[in-house]
């Protein structure tokens, strides 16, 4: 499982970011268990302080929170606010993206109109 | 968090050549160090210094809150095997670990049992007819299961690769569950980064990196495009390095893209790229002008 991280970025901010992916998809239902700092350690083969650094990150966005003497926990609501904010992030990341590479390419407006309400239509 | 080493202005010079040129530093219990640098830049006699092996020319040294000289107490809390160490004639390789074994009081001796089956150690063979590979497995083993609460490894290079990866998957269990302060000297830094978390670079006997990992992640970054965009882009910043291939650019900048930049560099077509641990800190220090961050106009 090595290979899943990337060595260029800060590694607390992709366990963070691994977490949110697993409760987006409903692999870590609210109220299940987080996995703890010492089993991403060994999956992952990184320094467990690394791994609590991002397990706390969520802690601090109230997506995760600590059960006493029991690990991480998933908080309800979690799910939709993390869509939420994936929601805020959709345009920049792909509206603004895709009309700058259309304007790149000579795409015109409604052509780029047309191909989403065309790809809407495909199942 | 405790504080296991302390160094302030330590100085070690050889005749002419200082090698260790006026650094401070500490350590704290329980975290893994990565000791990084080039061949020649002060790392061994560093741990030398550390492990009471050399005086210090200048400044003040405390392991453990103790002058380490002659001091069993601090002595027997540390475990540094070195690559080239020498053994008695007659030495076996079990003859090594049964004195390991008396010497470090948190020593496991089923654990050095798994780790020499691991490791493949031919336990009957005479040490000075071992091959380098088994030299430094040995070493291996014996820091490992010695539990010290500062254990050194200097440089595991006589491993292949697949005894290397197996000694940091081994080193990061067992750090898991008995937390230690762990030192690891090296310069394959790839190899080691992503679980250390905190880095000390020397370069030529100075200290010129003290800081947490992750955030060295994040440090630089390198955006590629052509000429003039690039140019565009990088003035008023903090320019590591600039390479040319034929029309384009490629600059390395100190700093985090932050959103805006991102944007920007989108906007002129420009790549960002991030820049590795290791690869940041060839750049630091290499000894040519590429190792001077200057300011663009």
């Amino acid at each position: 499982m090595e290979y899943l991280i990337d060595e260029n970025r800060p590694i607390f901010m992709q366990i963070a970011e691994r977490i949110e992916e697993d409760i987006l998809a409903g692999r870590l239902a609210e109220e299940d268990q987080a996995p703890s700092t010492n089993q991403f350690a060994a999956l992952y083969q990184i320094n467990p302080a690394t791994a609590a650094k991002g397990v706390n990150l969520l802690v601090d966005q109230g997506i995760l929170y600590k059960k006493r003497g029991m690990g991480m926990f998933v908080t309800t609501g979690a799910r939709e606010r993390l869509m939420e904010k994936r929601r805020e992030l959709f345009f920049e990341q792909y509206v603004v993206a895709m009309l700058r590479e259309a304007k790149r390419l000579g795409i015109e407006e409604e052509q780029v109109i047309e191909m989403i309400q065309k790809g809407a239509k495909v199942p | 968090m405790s504080t296991i080493v302390e160094a302030e202005d330590l100085t070690k010079r050889f005749g002419d050549l200082t090698a260790i040129n006026n650094i401070s530093f500490s350590l704290e219990a329980d975290k893994i160090y990565g000791l990084l640098g080039r061949n020649g830049s002060g790392k061994t006699t560093l741990l030398r210094l550390l492990t009471a092996q050399l005086f210090a020319t200048g400044g003040t040294l405390l392991v453990f809150g103790e002058q380490p000289y002659e001091n069993r107490r601090v002595l027997s809390q540390i475990c540094f095997m070195k690559e080239n160490q020498k053994y008695p004639r007659r030495w076996r390789v079990s003859d090594v670990l049964a004195i390991a074994a008396s010497f470090f009081p948190r020593w496991d001796t089923d654990y050095a049992s798994a780790l020499s089956k691991d490791f493949q150690l031919p336990l009957k063979r005479k040490m000075r007819t071992l091959s380098r590979g088994a030299l430094s497995a040995v070493g291996i083993v014996v820091g490992l299961a010695a539990r010290a609460p500062l254990s050194i490894f200097d440089e595991p290079l006589g491993l292949d690769v697949v005894a290397r990866s197996l000694f940091y998957e081994r080193l990061l269990a067992d750090y898991v569950e008995h937390p230690r302060t762990i030192l690891i000297s090296t310069h394959l830094i790839d190899e080691v980064s992503r679980f250390l978390e905190h880095v000390l670079v020397l370069d030529q006997g100075r200290l010129i990196i003290d800081e947490e990992a992750e955030a060295l992640r994040a440090r630089a970054f390198t955006v590629t495009g052509s000429a003039s965009q690039v140019a565009a882009f990088t003035a008023g910043k903090l320019l590591l390095s600039d390479e040319q291939f034929g029309s384009l650019v490629s600059a390395m900048l100190l700093g985090n893209a932050d959103a805006g930049e991102r944007r920007q560099a989108a906007e002129l077509g420009l790549e960002l790229t991030p820049v590795s641990l290791q690869q940041l800190i060839i750049h630091l220090t290499s000894t040519t002008s590429h190792g001077k961050a200057r300011e663009v106009v």
